[in-house]
């Protein structure tokens, strides 16, 4: 992308390499990389896990971490060459020139100060206000992120927030000294959509009307479609492509981005459109019709109820007053699931869905209503009690965090072999190395890699060794706790791929749980949608999704980023399929 | 493999090893990476060589005396001097290695067993279990803890075995609060859940999922420990509650000498207080090497 000469870029990187000292010697992290950021503009910074694009920003901003250390290249600000700039000028253009979101805004808040005296601090810190008028500022601040009741919040601990409010504290300060450039890190990973999109909008009203520009760094090419003016793709440390937005998803150049924006499930009709071509198998025959309307599991009434935390006065006081402070995090829902069927439970953070899933998985007791899996009453036997029951190998999970549901001492192998020797009571170590070896060929983890441990896998591979230890007794019904949130699109595409054949293999049922209603859309048939505790909409995945009637579900439909040039490309692959 | 082209080639370089080469392998890391812990190592080694052979080594009978030899200085003899008895210094230091490491060595380790156990239990199940046994550890702790061990002493007699006893109950709080605040966050995580689904029981879980993954802190906590249980030891023996002379014990034999500094012989208290500072010294260094060595995330 060249610059036109009268509109100097912002923030200039050139040829920038980025190195890492491990214990195996140096690795390069980000290799020759050149972008431009110029005034008022926002750039999107595209790229999967270990593509260095976080490395990148923390190059610009001089803050990478002891092992990493520049070694070539040139980072121009303003004119200003932050390479070879000393720390004391560092310190003051952070924060007032250059401001950084990161992606856990509760980590990013000091946990031990009331918010609005942390953005004093930083007023402070670059002289933007005296001691007097400090709090009437950061107050200002407050109420420009869109808080309201912003005198009170002032006064908040970071924990008494929410997700979404916690980030636009962050965002308030990083916006408290008015910067001519803001870095946004995965300002929205870990948030509900909806909340994304207030925070993505906020961000993009605050940035044009102030004419900042923006640095958005970003797994989520749809969210970095909506939201930017230009993007740049990065793969291992390289840049592989920099085009407008529109370009790049009308004629994307690279191979990469093509395959990319392939991943990217909103523009897929069959989940076997997420992969490459040269990768897609023939759909396997399903082993039964899905939903031949056999009843597999039938939920009825489902409630759970925590009580409040206190001790035994407390209860005593509230004794007679029931309900004060009880939190029911399931209100009373009923579905079902029949045989070979792929249920989708969508909803927000907290609306219920874990708990949901840890009752049926039995992990959980239910406070009231019944689980009835093939006739036989699940809440007969106490969740403690539930791991000798013989249908717990019917029932299994796979996990949302790939590497959080992996013991960090137990190799592949061992974690793969534990239900084998617990529900099946299988012996005898050649035999169950085989029966190891044949799981992990059917969920495509290289036979080499059994013998290591969870931090020496890659995230994809870690979710395989989830998969294959979920279905190594060959559970009937399988719950999916958000099984790629965790992933990359490219491996979520291979992953979706992996469950979808291998429910047509065996003839399972899912139960997919999701905050994402796209991959939802590709996976399940039904679909319930949940909202704190309750059941909001049911219906097929195709009638919910094209025509919700709840007003929540449309509210979330509306909150996911479609970059409309993505749209596009549907339509018109729809059109030329037709 | 679908997503192989995703997959840095860095990730898939691993010949396979034993399981021996691969430890040795960590291990020579380990003390490689961190001069400090291989100096600790290597002063723990020739700790445990004294106590295993010490009375092979000592060039005069620690016990024998000479009244014509007493309070001699330093010297080709008798390298650190000899006591109010003739006795060799040199000696007898090296001779109360074995029953001082004796002593830190069984209580620190009968405080991790007990400790840790209790910990876990109160961690994993907690309720009234936990509440009772936290109130019981408070009330341990309120006590001065050098305070506590005298008065186990003295009540229960003036025995080796009564110290060790001593030592392990005023270190056991330390052991069960770092193995209850281990496990109570390790109770609900990922593959603790996977674990119940797999079939293992509640107490199976426990001991061979979550234990394990809570040993790094506790070593760091044990190897402190053992410094700190070798100088209760000689501190019990220094005021008279402990090792009767003429047993040889780094801090009896301090408590021994300090009554001679002032007329010059330093060279009484000064070589088994240097011992002693060493010991302590050693094990504290000793924390971190440890906690890598039992870290798998520290392998690759």
């Amino acid at each position: 992308m060249i610059q036109p000469l009268h509109n100097p870029p912002l923030l200039a990187v050139r040829d920038l390499c980025v190195e890492f000292a491990t214990r195996r010697g140096p690795v390069t992290a980000v290799r020759a990389v050149s972008l431009q950021v110029a005034k008022g503009e926002t750039l999107g910074v595209v790229g999967e896990s270990g593509s260095g694009k976080s490395v990148t920003s923390y190059a610009v901003m001089r803050i990478l971490d002891r092992a990493g250390r520049i070694v070539s290249g040139a980072i121009e600000f303003g004119g200003i060459n932050l390479n070879g700039a000393d720390e004391p000028t560092m310190s003051d253009l952070r924060g007032r020139e250059i401001s950084m979101i990161f992606q856990n805004p509760r980590a990013a808040l000091n946990p031990i100060r009331p918010v609005g005296k942390q953005i004093e601090d930083v007023l402070i810190r670059h002289a933007q206000a005296t001691h007097d008028q400090a709090r009437a500022k950061a107050i200002a601040a407050l109420e420009h992120v869109r808080i309201r009741h912003a005198a009170q919040r002032y006064h908040a601990y970071p924990f008494e927030l929410s997700g979404g409010m916690c980030q636009r504290v962050v965002i308030a300060i990083a916006l408290a000294c008015r910067p001519q450039l803001l870095i946004a890190d995965e300002p929205t990973t870990g948030l509900d959509v909806t909340t994304q999109r207030a925070v993505m909008e906020l961000v993009r009203d605050l940035t044009r009307s102030d004419g900042m520009s923006t640095l958005l760094i970003t797994h989520d090419l749809g969210l970095a479609g909506e939201y930017c003016d230009r993007i740049v793709v990065m793969e291992q440390g390289q840049v592989v492509e920099q085009q407008d937005t529109r370009a790049l998803f009308t004629t994307p150049a690279h191979p990469y981005t093509q395959r990319l924006i392939r991943s990217t499930p909103h523009a897929a009709r069959t989940i076997r459109d997420l992969l490459p071509e040269d990768l897609r198998l023939p759909q396997p025959p399903a082993a039964s019709p899905a939903g031949t309307g056999t009843p597999l599991l039938e939920v009825r009434n489902l409630v759970k109820v925590f009580d409040p935390p206190g001790g035994l006065l407390q209860r005593l006081k509230s004794r007679g007053k029931s309900a004060a402070g009880t939190f029911r995090a399931v209100d009373g829902i009923s579905f079902g699931i029949t045989r070979g069927e792929s249920v989708g439970l969508v909803g927000e953070s907290g609306c219920g869905k874990s708990t949901t899933s840890a009752m049926i998985m039995r992990l959980l007791d239910a406070t009231s209503g019944s689980i009835l899996f093939k006739g036989q009453e699940l809440t007969a036997v106490p969740a403690g009690e539930f791991a000798r029951s013989p249908l717990r190998r019917e029932l299994q999970m796979v996990f949302q965090d790939p590497h959080e549901s992996l013991n960090p001492r137990a190799t592949a192998a061992q974690a793969i072999a534990d239900p084998l020797l617990r529900l099946d009571g299988m012996s005898g170590a050649a035999q169950i190395r085989a029966r190891v070896e044949r799981l992990a060929a059917q969920v495509g983890l290289p036979l080499d890699l059994l013998d290591r441990l969870p931090h020496q896998l890659s995230g994809g591979q870690k979710a395989r060794v989830g998969i294959a230890r979920a279905i190594a007794t060959h559970p009937e019904l399988l719950i999916l706790d958000e099984p790629t949130a965790a992933l990359d699109v490219s491996v979520q595409a291979v992953v979706l791929n992996l469950l979808s054949d291998l429910r047509a293999e065996f003839g399972m049922s899912y139960l997919f749980v999701s905050h994402d209603l796209e991959v939802v859309r590709l996976m399940c048939k039904r679909v319930i949608v949940m909202r704190a505790g309750r059941m909001v909409e049911e219906g097929l995945t195709e009638q919910v999704l094209s025509a919700p009637e709840a007003d929540y579900t449309k509210e979330l439909l509306a909150a996911i980023p479609r970059p409309a040039h993505l749209l596009h490309r549907v339509s018109h692959t729809k059109v030329a399929r037709a | 493999m679908a997503d192989a082209a995703f997959t840095p080639p860095l990730a898939r370089i691993s010949p396979p090893r034993s399981a021996f080469t691969r430890s040795f392998a960590h291990f020579r890391y380990v003390m490689t990476s961190n001069p400090i812990t291989f100096l600790a190592f290597l002063l723990l080694a020739g700790m445990i060589v004294i106590a295993a052979f010490g009375p092979a080594l000592v060039p005069h009978d620690p016990l024998a005396t000479l009244a014509d030899k007493a309070l001699k200085p330093p010297s080709a003899q008798h390298w650190f001097g000899t006591d109010q008895l003739g006795r060799d210094v040199f000696s007898r230091v090296i001779i109360a290695t074995r029953l001082d490491m004796l002593i830190s060595v069984s209580a620190v380790a009968m405080s991790f067993a007990c400790g840790a156990t209790l910990g876990a239990f109160a961690g994993y199940w907690g309720g009234w279990f936990d509440r009772l046994s936290g109130r019981v550890l408070d009330t341990i702790m309120a006590f001065p803890l050098f305070v506590l061990a005298m008065g186990i002493v003295a009540a229960a007699g003036n025995t080796i075995q009564n110290i060790v006893i001593a030592t392990a109950i005023i270190n056991l709080p330390f052991y069960a609060r770092v193995a209850r605040a281990e496990v109570s966050i390790r109770r609900n995580a990922g593959y603790v859940q996977a674990a119940r689904l797999s079939g293992n029981s509640e107490f199976r879980i426990l001991l061979l999922k979550i234990l394990p993954n809570t040993l790094p802190p506790m070593m760091v906590q044990l190897s402190l420990n053992m410094g700190w249980a070798i100088l209760n030891a000689a501190g019990l023996s220094f005021i008279g509650l402990g090792v009767r002379p003429p047993t040889a014990e780094w801090g009896i034999m301090v408590a021994e000498g300090a009554n001679y500094i002032v007329s010059g012989e330093w060279w009484l208290a000064l070589f088994p207080g240097a011992a002693l500072m060493l010991a302590v010294f050693t094990f504290n260094l000793l924390g971190d090497g440890l906690r890598d060595l039992v870290d798998p995330q520290r392998r690759t």
